[in-house]
């Protein structure tokens, strides 16, 4: 039971004990972090605060190690369902990814190049990644809705979206 | 007739004409929003959070009520006319609801659902108006020991007794409230949890938080096992109901209604146990038994009017204690924060004329609904047509918008993409996220507390249960984490099986309790009488 492939197949369908294994790390960046801190003695408050942290680490470790017995011994969390989920299938990453990416695009898009464009970007991007295929119209649509946006924004709510690339145009 | 003064000056703070706008555009959007699948009233708050921030308080929350009971509204007729519901509150009204609509009485269940929702609406609005005074009042003669122990029962009733699986809620609220501690301490003005980035320090956006939570977490979850085949959408006219179906209705309203305040009201009551309940008595007490599960309309009315009482009875913690019990109302409350307005029993004695302008927005809200909703109802069934790309991409599209407007900084959107991703993660292992949410919104308060408490006990700990009201509370908390599965069972016992059980089969619970979630089945809920021990496990 040492070889690699058995130890894959036994952690095949465990992907839950990365979840255990997240809520561990948690625990212990929450816990360092809570040693770190300083705590003059004082008079108007006793808790200090250092307490909080440690119970919160605390809770996550015990969850950390009781959620891993458990999905050892064949737990398992139900997947949420919803009107436009379908659990048949398995979770679609060529979706996922490309929307992430996109999300991360317009991080990176946004003070530089501005809302508008940023924004367009995301909306165009995220259609063609959940297989939209109407790229013209959806090029149009997230314009227009950016463009939408950022004055809607401007005027009605007095926020200023960043112009970016677009400052002296728009 | 203190209350009622107080509420007449809310009206008239209401029904000015740019409140009253508010209120209908707040109606129309959280409709539109709640109808669209995949949205909730959590969610559509979240969303719409932002396009408040530019207006004053009251107006702002003024329309928060009407996205409210739009949102709620908006749901039902998702799951009335699709039959598989995004909330947990209307999984018993698509029960009939959608057997109603596919025998071709689409129009008689979305009537009785949008009456039902009125009638249960305004008597709960009134009782809330009536009982959160009252709370008010018992809660100002609280001290910090007692107001703790309440919130540490908010806290800990919404993990252990929600969801299938405590060790799942228990891991949510450690998350949220690690998420909670991000930024400077109130009292020392040390950094935690900050990793040296100022931007930190001023700990993580509430709002931010929410929006990654309920849209983008579920954008993504979504968009990972979307549906690729078209879902069935029933057509409908405009909604209408006749003779029979009115007098067949308005009883299980009030009955609904009767069930769903108190339950909301309390703390990790919700709206699915009282809806439920309300099934089951529905179903007891009919005269056309033969009709349930081929779409009987009391088993739309009562269970509908169970869910708005409830959403009704929900604000009552909220407003009177600062104390939310579900997500929609978390989100709310983090509204309040964003505003600088400090939740909590003094809420009454310091926003009063905006607490009774919210309150009367209830009302009005209620009644555009039903004046609003009746005749759009085709259009809004229109509306589950939506292009799912575009429903999604357009999710995620406002979501951005909204998280990034609070405070125009690109890092919140990398917060926003880190915690959505959580949200996403926790969506796959059906870990619940309203633990993580009110860890968040409450983490904090709760230390505030603790540190006020032992600070006036001067460090004894026995300062925590100094108050007789506060001992009372920490042992109801023990009871809910030591015996929690009554709701387990009510969950099982889902309307497919006996109702009788309920009560008889609790002890049976307390044996077969496993965190494994749905890996236990649990087997009392056909057992009639007390003949099964909890040896019955073994049974399947």
């Amino acid at each position: 039971m040492s070889s690699s492939p058995s130890l894959a197949s036994r952690l095949k369908g465990r992907s839950e004990l990365g979840v255990a294994l997240l809520l561990g790390a948690v625990g212990v960046v929450v816990l360092v972090d809570a040693i770190g801190l300083v705590t003059p003695y004082s008079k108007t408050d006793p808790v200090g605060p250092k307490t909080i942290p440690f119970v919160v680490a605390g809770l996550l470790l015990v969850c950390a190690v009781l959620l891993a017995i458990n999905v050892i011994r064949g737990g398992q969390g139900e997947a949420e369902g919803g009107e436009d989920v379908d659990l048949t299938h398995p979770a679609d990453w060529k979706t996922v990814l490309p929307l992430a990416g996109v999300f991360i695009a317009n991080i990176l898009l946004i003070d530089w190049a501005g809302w508008v464009i940023s924004g367009t970007v995301l909306f165009w991007g995220s259609l063609l990644a959940l297989g939209s295929r109407h790229y013209v119209r959806d090029g149009l649509i997230a314009a227009a809705l950016s463009l939408l946006t950022f004055y809607g924004f401007y005027l009605g709510l007095g926020i200023a979206l960043p112009a970016g690339l677009l400052e002296g145009i728009l | 007739m203190d209350v009622f003064s107080s509420l007449m000056d809310g009206f008239a703070t209401a029904l000015t004409p740019m409140n009253f706008l508010y209120a209908v555009i707040g109606v129309v959007l959280g409709t539109a929003v709640g109808v669209l699948p995949g949205l909730g009233p959590a969610m559509t708050v979240a969303l719409l959070l932002p396009v408040t921030y530019a207006l004053e308080p009251t107006s702002a929350f003024i329309m928060f009520a009407g996205i409210y009971y739009g949102g709620m509204y908006g749901g039902s007729t998702t799951s009335i006319l699709l039959n598989t519901p995004g909330e947990s509150s209307s999984v018993v009204t698509a029960i009939e609801g959608n057997k109603m609509a596919k025998a071709g009485r689409a129009a008689q269940a979305l009537a009785t659902a949008a009456i039902g929702s009125f009638v249960a609406g305004t008597i709960g609005t009134a009782l809330l108006a009536v009982c959160a005074p009252i709370v008010v009042k018992f809660a100002v003669s609280l001290g910090a020991p007692s107001y703790m122990a309440i919130m540490v029962l908010a806290l800990l009733a919404v993990t252990a007794v929600l969801g299938s699986s405590r060790l799942r809620g228990f891991a949510s609220l450690g998350l949220g409230l690690a998420i909670g501690l991000v930024g400077m301490d109130a009292v020392t003005g040390q950094r935690r949890l900050t990793f040296g980035q100022p931007l930190l320090a001023d700990g993580l956006d509430i709002v931010v938080v929410a929006v990654a939570i309920f849209a983008v977490g579920e954008a993504l979850w979504v968009a990972a096992h979307l549906r690729r085949t078209p879902m069935q959408i029933i057509p409908v006219g405009q909604p209408w109901m006749g003779k029979e179906d009115w007098k067949r209705s308005w009883k299980p309203w009030l009955r609904g209604t009767a069930l769903g305040f108190p339950f909301g009201a309390l703390p990790a009551g919700g709206a699915e146990i009282p809806t439920f309940l309300s099934y089951i008595t529905e179903k007891r007490l009919t005269k056309h038994p033969e009709e349930f599960g081929k779409g009987a309309i009391e088993g739309v009315a009562g269970p509908e009017a169970a869910n708005n009482a409830a959403a009704a009875g929900t604000l009552t913690p909220m407003l009177a204690l600062g104390l939310p019990t579900n997500a929609t109302a978390a989100v709310m409350l983090a509204a309040f924060t964003s505003y600088g307005i400090q939740p909590g029993p003094q809420l009454f004695a310091t926003e009063g004329p905006l607490v009774w302008a919210l309150i009367a927005s209830l009302f009005i809200g209620n009644f555009l609904l039903l004046i609003i909703n009746l005749p759009l109802a085709p259009v809004w069934a229109k509306l589950l047509q939506l292009p799912r790309p575009y429903l999604y991409a357009g999710i995620l599209f406002f979501a951005t918008l909204g998280a990034y407007s609070v405070n125009l900084q690109a890092f919140d959107l990398a917060i926003l993409l880190v915690v959505g991703a959580l949200g996403f993660m926790m969506r796959r292992f059906g870990l619940p996220v309203l633990p993580l949410v009110l860890g968040v919104i409450l983490g904090p308060r709760l230390e505030k507390q603790l540190r006020q408490t032992l600070q006036l006990s001067a460090g004894d700990p026995a300062g925590l249960w100094s108050e007789p009201i506060a001992v009372v509370i920490y042992i109801i908390v023990a009871v809910i984490l030591i015996w929690p599965l009554l709701y387990k069972l009510w969950r099982r016992n889902r309307p497919a099986a006996a109702p009788v059980s309920v009560p008889v089969a609790a002890p049976v619970a307390a044996v077969t309790r496993n965190d494994g979630g749905h890996a236990t089945n649990v087997p009392s809920a056909n057992v009639p009488d007390r003949n099964g021990p909890p040896e019955s496990k073994e049974q399947p």
